[in-house]
């Protein structure tokens, strides 16, 4: 693919045309260049994917082009119109969705509907009819007088699509409308996408950091730290990759597949899927060099996917990939680690749990067990009772019956005791940013009764392990997205838990820092610690040993990523994906309950 | 335990301290409050603007005129010449108030009879009105005495004669300025301490606090110590202030005074730890901090005596804490009060510190698990 993207496109077919935009902020005493000089191009009535991880500058690009922001150098057309001179004429054009949709959240679908009427100046006489189809594009219409505070995610987010809908038009920015939505939802966000695009001939330009919604697009920008780092149909993207993907397989556990395998000649990335390792080759590959040193290895070719592209481009010589230290094994745990993938001791023991909030029942009767070295994932779309069984299990919340013991304590008697085992990481980082690295790992270890020598030890540890002696004075705020990450799993780590809680761990960071936290639990999980994940990005979930998916606070189904496939494989879907498997595995509930 | 508590201290003080925004809040406002309040607020009447219509012209009254017109406290902006203008000059604020001299004035005074003087007054802020009745009137007793000590009248039957203790002068800042000591030690502990756990709510630190060792007892003392050593940190600021700068007389013993700010600051950390485990956010906890702070200051006898206060809402003001504050800081301050006369202000703090702190411990355990 050329650098000149879209060259072909005619003026009339141009929607939105980006010539080398600059735009930079100050943070702290930092200033952040989000956007490096970027040329692109947006084709009328087709859907232009935004794509990149999370601190890419796509909501920065999105905001230049909705004229609400401008940039410090270059210029910016849309629907033939100079944004910086006439943002009004373009905003009358143009429907924007950020990422946190102003919704009122006290008033009800109907009422949030008729505000941005309202604000939208549309004529009272034609909002009947217009409701209605909006009401029936997103499946709202069983729900237009409930307050939206009261929808789930997924519906939220299809709320906010129709009020700015309201009004048809021309073109529709959506900056990062799947985040936080579960994958039924999901699917039925980009059906009415592709619908509006086919009917209405809207053109849509739409952000996200979920590299697998890039092949649902017509058209992507891949962006990278505020570079375009490539431009063209998604196919391109994967003809590029075509005959470097592969699934490896060999009878010895595929963590310790994937480390040798990480470390062969001519492969450039390694990622678990269920009990195989996908292996990206660099552009001539010689499957049987790699194939020799493993006794017993197959490899099977498979697609590549657009993911395989984008690591392909980062980890190219003179890519910006960053030079990640490999993690160690440097005796992260002490506390029992035996480090056998086969002992069957449950360190989780979940039995007959119910919560219930008032009259509603968030979890139902929820029973299961997870044994040490165990990596276990919690599924489930928004509202089935995870998160609930999640802060159970941390003891954030009690349970109304049933026990919960964790690595042998009930938590109804020993919570605090239970707790000192346990390391816990929650969604978006949580960490005092207004404290330094070294004060927030202090600060971790004191509370969890480290002091002296011990804790010194542990901070020289977190310092070489996660290379952040360059950043120790740095204020927690002022890192890069994936340097957070690493820190808040220091900090999780740093009175050497033996059972890990992590919530949608990395969700929106960039490949490779995700290739290398999952590397790192990895190995956490072959010396023996525990790890418990929650998380709707089935991309995590890949990488669990064993999944347990709920629906309306009931257990649906339990198994290993592969036997979770295998089970929804049909006729006319010969080799699900995990995302295939879940949607089934809640939609055959849904039948069964009908 | 302790260390676990210590590091917790010692995270929520860099957290305050390294934030330069909510450092300047810590610093800027508070000192601002003091220099305005303590130059702004006064209860005494000062060169209050005046109009003088004098019927009379003779000797005599040109003597009362000049009266008022050397008085710190009057400024004489008009000398009329009819009664016209009287009503427009004071409904449109140009003067507080009118002397009227009658024309029998001077004839009256020889012939022994009750010379009228009228004082017309803007009744518009009634506190002013009275004062300046009151100053009005001890202009005209004094001219009255000095009258019949020169021309032989009868001398006034009974003479009131004033002296204040404590406060000489009854300059009303040193009133006032010893009551924003309390005023803005509250402000202070319950803004940080209110604020303190909602906004760790909102980034979602606080579930990572709630799944460490730490038990409820410790998160309620890592997050109350912090507000306590900072509002004793204002206090001692505004304290040194009161005393250098405004020079107001520090007469009683320090040790005191610091004793029964402890046991205030305790009650409002309680008050303001109990706000923070009810909200969810740090606006739903500023507006509780206000909806606290608003009815505590009102009813604390900061500006009106809650002697004056019908009975049912003095009843009410004994659950406040700045009520008591307010009558420990103005005893040590002005009558030099030491610790043994202090007690009946001292127990009642303690006890509502008592009882805050365990209803915050309670709420803060039915919040979080």
């Amino acid at each position: 693919m050329t650098e000149s993207p879209a060259a072909a496109l005619s003026a009339a077919e141009e929607a939105i045309r980006v010539e080398n935009v600059r735009r930079s902020f100050r943070s702290g005493k930092r200033t952040v260049e989000a956007l490096a000089g970027i040329t692109a191009r947006a084709a009328r009535s087709r859907i232009t994917g935004l794509v990149g991880p999370d601190g890419a500058g796509k909501t920065t690009l999105m905001r230049l082009i909705a004229g609400l922001l401008l940039a410090d150098s270059g210029r910016i057309e849309v629907l033939g119109v100079d944004v910086a001179r006439e943002p009004l004429a373009v905003q009358a054009r143009l429907g924007y969705m950020p990422q946190r949709f102003g919704l009122y959240e006290d008033l009800t679908v109907r009422e949030n509907l008729d505000l941005y009427a309202d604000l939208q100046n549309l004529a009272p006489g034609g909002r009947a009819a217009r409701y209605a189809e909006l009401m029936r594009m997103t499946g709202l219409e069983p729900f237009l007088s409930r307050l939206a505070g009261r929808l789930s995610g997924g519906m939220k987010q299809k709320l906010g699509l129709a009020c700015t809908l309201v009004n048809p038009p021309a073109l529709l920015l959506l900056d990062e409308p799947t985040v936080g939505v579960d994958p039924v939802s999901r699917r039925e966000l980009w059906q009415i996408i592709e619908h509006l695009v086919r009917d209405a001939q809207t053109t849509v330009l739409f952000s996200t950091a979920y590299l697998d919604e890039a092949e649902r697009c017509d058209h992507v920008l891949l962006i990278h730290e505020g570079r375009l780092l490539g431009s063209g149909p998604p196919q391109d993207f994967m003809a590029e990759m075509s005959g470097r993907s592969f699934f490896a397989s060999a009878p010895i556990g595929r963590r310790a597949l994937q480390e040798i395998l990480a470390g062969t000649a001519g492969v450039i990335d390694t990622v678990i899927q269920g009990g195989r390792v996908r292996v990206v080759t660099t552009a001539s590959p010689d499957p049987q060099a790699i194939a020799a040193r493993i006794a017993g290895l197959a490899l099977t070719p498979v697609p590549p996917r657009f993911e395989d592209s984008f690591v392909a481009r980062l980890r190219t010589p003179g890519a910006s990939g960053e030079a990640l230290p490999a993690p160690g094994a440097t005796g992260t745990v002490t506390a029992g680690a035996s480090g056998a993938e086969g002992s069957r001791d449950a360190v989780i023991s979940v039995q007959h749990v119910t919560r219930r909030f008032g009259v509603f029942t968030a979890v139902d009767e929820v029973s299961f067990e997870v044994a040490r070295g165990e990596v276990f994932g919690l599924l489930g779309a928004n509202g089935a009772g995870k998160s609930t069984t999640f802060r159970m299990l941390c003891g954030l919340l009690p349970p109304s019956a049933g026990t919960l013991r964790v690595a042998g304590f009930d938590l109804r008697t020993a919570a605090a005791t239970a707790r000192r085992r346990i390391g816990y990481m929650a969604q978006r980082f949580s960490l005092y940013g207004d404290l330094t690295v070294l004060q927030n790992l202090t600060f971790f270890a004191s509370v969890y009764g480290l002091s002296g020598p011990a804790q010194a030890r542990r901070i020289e540890w977190a310092r070489t392990e996660f290379a952040f002696a360059p950043l120790l004075a740095a204020k927690a705020n002022d890192l890069p997205l994936g340097f957070k990450q690493r820190l808040a799993l220091a900090c999780a780590l740093m009175h050497e838990p033996e059972i890990l809680f992590l919530d949608e761990p990395t969700s929106g960071v960039d490949p490779l820092a995700r290739r290398e936290f999952w590397r790192r639990i990895g190995t956490l999980a072959t010396e023996g610690v525990t790890v418990l994940v929650t998380t709707h990005f089935m991309e995590e979930a890949e990488y669990c040993d064993r999944l347990l998916i709920m629906a309306e606070g009931r257990v649906l189904t339990e198994g290993t990523p592969d036997a979770i496939k295998a089970a929804a494989r049909r006729a006319e879907v010969p080799d699900p994906t995990l995302e295939d498997a879940f949607i089934a595995a809640i939609g055959a509930r849904g039948a069964a309950a009908a | 335990m302790w260390r676990r508590v210590l590091a917790l201290i010692r995270k929520e003080l860099l957290a305050v301290l390294a934030d330069p925004r909510s450092r300047a809040v810590l610093i800027g406002p508070p000192l601002v409050q003091l220099i305005v309040f303590g130059y702004a607020a006064s209860f005494d009447l000062n060169h209050a603007p005046i109009a003088i219509y004098n019927q009379d012209r003779s000797l005599a009254s040109r003597d009362l005129v000049a009266r008022f017109a050397l008085s710190p406290t009057f400024t004489v902006k008009r000398v009329l010449s009819s009664g016209r203008r009287i009503d427009a000059l004071i409904d449109s604020g140009e003067v507080r108030a009118v002397v009227v001299i009658d024309p029998r004035f001077t004839r009256d005074l020889y012939r022994h009879v009750p010379a009228p003087i009228q004082v017309i007054v803007d009744g518009r802020n009634s506190n002013t009105g009275l004062l300046i009745e009151g100053y009005a009137g001890d202009i005209l007793t004094d001219f009255s005495r000095t009258w019949s000590a020169a021309h032989g009248g009868d001398p006034p039957p009974a003479v009131l004669d004033v002296r204040a203790l404590y406060n000489q002068t009854l300059d009303s800042h040193w009133f006032i300025i010893p009551g924003i000591v309390a005023l803005l030690t509250q402000v202070v502990t319950l803004l940080v301490v209110g604020l303190s756990v909602a906004r760790e709510r909102e980034i979602g630190t606080f579930d990572q606090l709630l799944v460490t060792p730490l038990r409820q007892i410790d998160i309620l003392l890592g997050k109350g110590l912090p507000g306590l050593i900072i509002g004793m940190g204002e206090a001692t600021v505004i304290i040194a202030a009161t005393v250098f700068w405004f020079h107001v007389p520090l007469r009683g013993s320090l040790a005191a005074l610091y004793l029964a700010l402890l046991l205030f600051v305790l009650a409002v950390t309680g008050i303001g730890l109990a706000i923070s485990a009810l909200s969810a956010t740090q606006q739903q906890a500023l507006l509780g901090a206000f909806l606290f702070m608003v009815p505590s200051i009102i009813l604390s006898g900061f500006a009106t005596p809650i002697a004056n206060m019908p009975p049912w809402v003095q009843e009410l003001t004994l659950v406040n804490p700045m009520r008591y504050i307010l009558v420990v800081v103005r005893a040590v301050f002005l009558e030099g009060a030491d610790l043994s006369s202090l007690v009946p202000q001292l127990w009642p703090m303690a006890l509502i510190g008592l009882v805050t702190l365990a209803v915050a411990g309670w709420l803060f355990r039915k919040r979080v698990v």
